[in-house]
């Protein structure tokens, strides 16, 4: 299986995202923002970071370079593409997925681990996976997802909500909302599923002795339902 | 021709900043202010010397990049 990474000037979690993929079985390749092709891919992921230094909106300038014509024809072909973190902000001003990520509510850089609940398995994200809740990092000043209303009555009919932040039961009470997100949004899908936008990194849980395992789950996972 | 754009937050959006700016100014002794929303403002210089085409431009601009319209406005607040 082979994976794409982008990088963009200002991505810093580029590398972690790439070591990720290669240790559960994807050959991956790192992919530069100028360039104008992808490689070929089963799937492509914009990684977490400070692309373009956050100027003007988190992810505008990014979703505006070179490559993302490419990323945008692969998604609307149906092609996977995960966008986490900063990735995700570069996914929103794209328009790949609906809404926009504002800056956090209590205006704070949040840098922890939180739990995230799995609302929706019918995608190829999270297929097959035998539990729900996830315990992954978030490091970010923007991930305060909102959208208008209408765009919220779309997402829930069409159940593109990916992940709801919660609590290690599960429970999506607003007091396990860590940044302000519209009803504790962490992730969402496009309409089709196969572009998935969220805050938490699962590539940074990957590590039994440093961190935890859940990021394994998740990318032993993906590739198997990608095979 | 210089055209001068201002991007605002739109009504019902959440704005953190302008809140805690409110805040302070409220602990500086300002008592007489009811809200404070913050935004961008952008001077563009354009290779046009029609005002109209040139606002057009920005405009397109402010559609396409500038702001984002899920959350902001924008306006054209001068060309010369």
């Amino acid at each position: 299986m082979k994976s794409a990474v982008i990088t963009f000037p200002g991505s810093n979690c580029d590398r972690d995202m790439h070591v990720a993929l290669n240790r559960f079985g994807f050959k991956n390749k790192m992919v530069w923002h100028n360039d104008n092709e992808l490689p070929k891919s089963d799937l492509v992921v914009l990684p977490g970071g400070f692309s373009y230094g956050d100027y003007l909106r988190c992810g505008s300038m990014a979703s505006k370079s070179k490559i993302m014509q490419s990323v945008i024809k692969f998604a609307k072909s149906g092609g996977l593409v995960m966008g986490i973190c900063n990735g995700f902000q570069i996914l929103v001003e794209s328009g790949l997925v609906p809404g926009v990520l504002l800056r956090n509510k209590y205006l704070e850089f949040i840098c922890k681990n939180v739990f995230v609940k799995i609302d929706n398995k019918d995608n190829p994200y999270f297929k097959n996976l035998d539990k729900e809740v996830f315990e992954f990092h978030i490091a970010h000043n923007e991930g305060n997802y909102f959208c208008t209303n209408d765009q919220l009555k779309e997402i829930q009919d069409n159940n593109q909500v990916a992940i709801y932040y919660c609590n290690d039961n599960g429970k999506t009470e607003e007091k396990f909302n860590p940044n302000g997100s519209l009803k504790n949004i962490a992730g969402i899908f496009n309409k089709e599923k196969n572009v998935l936008g969220m805050m938490p990194h699962p590539e940074r849980m990957i590590d039994e002795s440093l961190s935890g395992e859940d990021g394994s789950i998740f990318f032993k996972n993906l590739i198997n339902n990608i095979k | 021709m210089k055209v001068s754009a201002i991007i605002t937050l739109k009504k019902d959006v959440l704005d953190p900043q302008g809140k805690v700016i409110h805040q302070t100014l409220d602990g500086m002794g300002f008592k007489d202010v009811n809200e404070v929303r913050q935004g961008k403002y952008f001077e563009i210089d354009v290779k046009e010397n029609d005002p109209k085409k040139a606002q057009k431009i920005v405009e397109d601009m402010c559609d396409k990049l500038l702001a984002n319209l899920v959350i902001e406005n924008y306006k054209i607040i001068e060309i010369q």
